[in-house]
């Protein structure tokens, strides 16, 4: 498969402060790629960094065939869901997915609500389009915000961990929505998270990054990564315990 | 501008039935050009068809308008089915397909007229003046509560709102009410001078700084600074649950958030208004001297028949009553707050057009009670 993106001698950190040096990897065209990571570990930084919100201290991300990170006043190039949703209170849900359409398309007042609508379906929230966010939930707050990642129907979404704070049920709900877009839409997705259910499920590949180690420490399947690794921090991670009394 | 990247081609069949070709790339970016010639070309009564086995690519706009344009002719009345579609196309098609969820057409709200809001707006003026009056009656109870336990109290923080209220509030408290000492001194001074009255300009600024404009001036600039404050901080607690939070600790947001903040109030506002009256009053010394010609000593000594000290009490009766009333209704409006960042500034401007309104109000009051006194 064609890559879609890709980090080469990426350094990530504030004010000369490196936490993160050497990331290298690529994301192939139509996969799920998470980054991995205890709390603190840079992911949400490095996340930050690939959407162009924060300067890289060196090292570059480069996209193949879409533009590059969303600045003001450009198209955007890819969709992101954030972690708290992100949406605009004061705007209805089906405001919310209208506003990239209303800026970057050429189509009718009509048009736009019929692919808006179209959006808000797809994640199963059409019959909420005129709520505020406030009148929804946590879970419908974050599938409202995977719509608007999409309105414009980017190639690669980026999602900040998408699962958190979620019940489990709502999660494996999301989960399957990642598949959906994947599978169905053909979506390259970058996904950070630390639930561990959900990175079996949805990921095809993935990076683990390690703040002491000061990059990545582990690449590959998930499932892979779990069962065959040697290094004592990727299990620890991936069983759930301490340091200490993984190996 | 370039031509669309799809082609979409119409025929008649032998039956009458009206049959579309679409093929080509369709996709969101020509998705304006799509929709026009949908309606253009597919709005006939009776049943269409649209073949989209000829299309090369198809993207997820491009297969939400598809979708919708099919509902839409379906509510008109006409068939209208999407035939051809294999592999990815159907796939997508069959992802946004709003048929099997019966109806795919939501009203827009209507928007509601005069009489609704009017009616809307009484409805919640009364709302807030029960929910305030019982806000109040929660205070009146908690103090009791507080007398009796001081220590539940939390006043680490009275110094900081003293601080915030009362110093970091005087310049702006001396400027405007110098300010409004002088144009009325000078407005009292054009009119006093045709009828020889120069001599009560005294009267006239002192009593009426002391006794009205003074508390009421410095009154709506402490609403501004700091009952918006109260109102914009406890409204972003509220939205961001810090407010539940500090119940599930068991500490009550009245005497833990409220207390401080109306006993700060308490303490700071009456300090400020004599502040405030004796600056105004040297406003209108200042017009006295300079636009009438009049020695200070003069003014001074005018000053000081006329202005005794029931007409400073009164006007620090009023401040203190101001100062529960702007520390009850700020807080109140900032706890009732609700619906994100949109719902701050709602509750922060309501706060401040309530206790303006009160503080008028009560000084009216006042005024007619202090008169029937003799006060």
């Amino acid at each position: 498969m064609p890559k879609v993106l890709q980090v080469r001698d990426l350094a990530i950190g504030y004010d000369d402060e490196v936490l993160l040096d050497e990331i290298a990897f690529d994301v192939q065209r139509g996969e799920v790629f998470a980054i991995l990571g205890g709390s603190g570990s840079g992911k949400s930084t490095l996340l930050r960094t690939l959407i162009g919100l924060q300067e890289p201290l060196q090292g570059r991300v480069h996209f193949t065939g879409i533009g590059p990170p969303a600045r003001a006043m450009t198209p955007p190039s890819f969709g992101v869901l954030f972690q708290s949703a992100a949406l605009f209170g004061s705007l209805t849900l089906l405001q919310n997915v209208l506003l990239p359409l209303q800026k970057w398309t050429r189509l009718s007042a009509g048009a736009a609500v019929a692919v808006a609508m179209g959006r808000l379906r797809l994640v199963g929230l059409e019959r909420f389009a005129h709520h505020l966010p406030s009148e929804v939930s946590g879970g419908m707050r974050k599938r409202a915000g995977i719509a608007r990642a999409l309105a414009l129907d980017p190639p690669i979404l980026f999602f900040d961990e998408p699962s958190a704070g979620l019940d489990p049920i709502t999660a494996a709900e999301l989960d399957d929505l990642i598949l959906t877009l994947a599978g169905g839409l053909m979506v390259t997705i970058v996904l950070v998270t630390h639930e561990l259910p959900s990175i079996f499920k949805v990921a095809d590949q993935c990076i683990m990054l390690d703040l002491s180690a000061g990059g990545i420490i582990a690449r590959g399947a998930p499932r892979d990564l779990a069962e065959r690794s040697n290094d004592a921090r990727v299990l620890a991670f991936f069983r759930r315990t301490p340091l200490a009394r993984s190996t | 501008m370039q031509a669309p990247g799809f082609s979409l081609t119409s025929k008649v069949d032998d039956g009458g039935s009206l049959r579309l070709h679409l093929s080509g790339r369709v996709t969101l970016v020509d998705g304006a050009a799509l929709w026009r010639q949908l309606h253009t070309t597919g709005s006939q009564n009776g049943a269409t068809e649209i073949d989209v086995g000829g299309i090369e690519r198809l993207d997820g706009g491009a297969a939400a308008l598809l979708t919708a344009f099919a509902a839409k002719r379906s509510a008109a009345g006409a068939t209208m089915r999407l035939v051809g579609a294999r592999g990815e196309t159907a796939k997508l098609l069959g992802l946004y397909d709003c048929s099997r969820l019966g109806d795919c057409e939501h009203p827009i709200p209507k928007q509601p007229g005069l009489l609704v809001d009017i009616g809307e707006f009484t409805h919640s003026a009364i709302r807030t003046t029960k929910a305030i009056l019982a806000f109040g009656g929660d205070l009146v109870v908690g103090m009791v509560h507080a007398v009796r336990q001081p220590r539940t109290v939390h006043l680490t923080d009275l110094g900081s709102l003293i601080e915030r209220a009362g110093s970091d509030g005087i310049p702006i408290v001396l400027l405007i009410n110098f300010l409004v000492g002088a144009i009325l001194g000078l407005q009292g001074a054009i009119q006093l001078h045709r009828f020889g009255g120069d001599y009560f300009l005294a009267n006239l600024v002192g009593l009426s700084i002391v006794r009205e404009l003074g508390p009421l001036m410095t009154a709506i600039l402490v609403t501004g600074r700091s009952g918006a404050a109260y109102a914009a901080e406890l409204g972003t607690m509220t939205v961001n649950e810090e407010i539940d939070a500090l119940r599930t600790l068991g500490q009550d947001p009245q005497r833990f958030l409220v207390f401080p903040r109306v006993l700060a109030l308490t303490l700071v506002l009456p300090i400020l208004t004599i502040l405030g009256d004796l600056i105004g009053t040297l406003g209108g010394l200042a017009i006295a001297v300079t636009y009438l010609q009049q020695p200070s000593v003069v003014y001074l000594q005018s000053l000081q028949q006329s202005v005794g000290l029931d007409d400073v009490g009164t006007g620090l009766l009023k401040s203190v009553a101001f100062a529960v009333a702007i520390g009850l209704i700020s807080c109140q409006r900032g706890l009732a707050t609700r619906g994100g960042a949109a719902g701050v500034g709602r509750s922060t401007t309501s706060a401040v057009v309530v206790v303006l309104f009160v503080i008028i109000a009560l000084d009216a009051v006042f005024t007619w009670i202090f008169s029937m006194l003799g006060w």
